[in-house]
């Protein structure tokens, strides 16, 4: 008799607990109404060849997109690098894969400017720069932060977000790749992001 | 007059023996400087930045002041931090404090010098001269060899420029 008692108390925990994982899981399933997907938006940029570009860039081929600014010493360099080290890692398999730079400074970086800085890197990596209005607006959309922060030269650099954003084939957002991610992950997220493009 | 000799050398070896930077360590009053680097800068990158580790022997705490060099319209002392995924970067106005005792590194991610106007791009295999003026110690001239562009410490780097057979596992993060 005691045990059945035990025995139904338990039971009726399971359900309790199934029946709050469900409705937790419906909950979560529902995005917010009307709030437009993460990296939407609309812009006009233009690329390192001068070439006008806009959101249409991304769709097509799976993308890597950073953005720096060519007066940054080490975080953009760097990053750089890296997206070349990535490259040369997934070889013929990361063929259909595109890289892009967007400068958050662009009244210092003209395409001409950006397109010796990333070609150099990189073939596979294409500069992105645009008026400041246009730069913000593809900033915002990927909730990207920058600002600009005086020196005692009279000059500036530059705070901003250091990363990459993983991009499928539709252009929708799928992950990211942090600041000094060890080049074995970062492989295997780009792997990932080409077997779902 | 023997005795004399002897201690003019042994007075001369002492004068002479600080300045001299041997097993790649440079020394300045009660400080010692090792593992010097900067990277290959991109074309158009007008900035630069520059690695380096202090030891401070002494008893007191020094601070490194300023920083100049013939390739660089301006050197600054500069911090970096990330703060979450914000790449923040800060002038040390007041210097970067070596404590007593302490070993501070200026190294990638963090505490750097900040070369700016560059009139010259740095390239891999060659070496950027820069004068360091120290609060106590006084000032210091130093060579730092340029390493690849994504150097992550002077051994790292000197490792990374052969491009040759595999490092040895030990070596490898």
């Amino acid at each position: 008799m005691a045990i059945k008692t035990v025995r139904l108390w338990l039971w009726g925990a399971v359900v309790a607990l199934a029946l709050t994982a469900g409705v937790g899981a419906l909950l979560l399933r529902q995005s917010p109404p009307g709030a437009a997907p993460f990296g939407t938006g609309t812009y006009s940029l233009i690329d390192q060849n001068g070439k006008a570009v806009d959101q249409t860039l991304f769709i097509g081929h799976p993308s890597a997109l950073f953005f720096g600014f060519t007066h940054c010493p080490e975080v953009c360099p760097t990053t750089m690098a890296e997206m070349a080290g990535w490259f040369e890692a997934l070889g013929d398999e990361g063929k259909d894969l595109r890289a892009y730079f967007v400068s958050i400074d662009p009244e210092r970086d003209t395409p001409e400017l950006l397109g010796d800085y990333v070609s150099w890197v990189s073939d596979r990596i294409t500069g992105i720069t645009g008026t400041p209005e246009e730069i913000a607006k593809i900033a915002g959309s990927w909730g990207v932060y920058y600002q600009r922060v005086p020196l005692d030269d009279g000059g500036y650099t530059m705070d901003h977000t250091a990363l990459v954003f993983l991009l499928d084939d539709r252009g929708a957002f799928q992950g990211t790749i942090a600041y000094g991610e060890d080049q074995e992950t970062a492989v295997g997220k780009l792997r990932n992001l080409l077997a779902k493009s | 007059m023997i005795r004399t000799l002897h201690a003019a050398v042994a007075a001369i070896l002492l004068l002479v023996t600080p300045a001299f930077a041997h097993d790649g360590t440079t020394h300045v009053g009660e400080l010692n400087i090792t593992q010097p680097f900067t990277r290959a800068t991109l074309p158009n990158a007008p900035v630069g930045g520059g690695f380096l580790t202090i030891a401070n022997t002494g008893a007191e705490a020094d601070r490194l002041i300023e920083a100049s060099s013939a390739v660089a319209g301006d050197v600054q002392i500069h911090e970096m931090a990330m703060e979450g995924d914000v790449m923040k970067m800060r002038e040390l106005a007041d210097g970067l404090e070596i404590p007593a005792g302490a070993t501070v590194a200026l190294a990638p991610g963090g505490f750097h010098i900040m070369f700016m106007g560059l009139n010259q791009a740095f390239v891999e295999g060659e070496a950027v001269p820069v004068t360091l003026v120290f609060e106590k110690a006084g000032s210091v001239e130093l060579a730092l060899p340029v390493l690849g562009n994504a150097a992550k410490s002077a051994e790292h780097g000197a490792m990374e420029m052969g491009h040759g057979p595999a490092a040895p596992a030990a070596a490898t993060k």
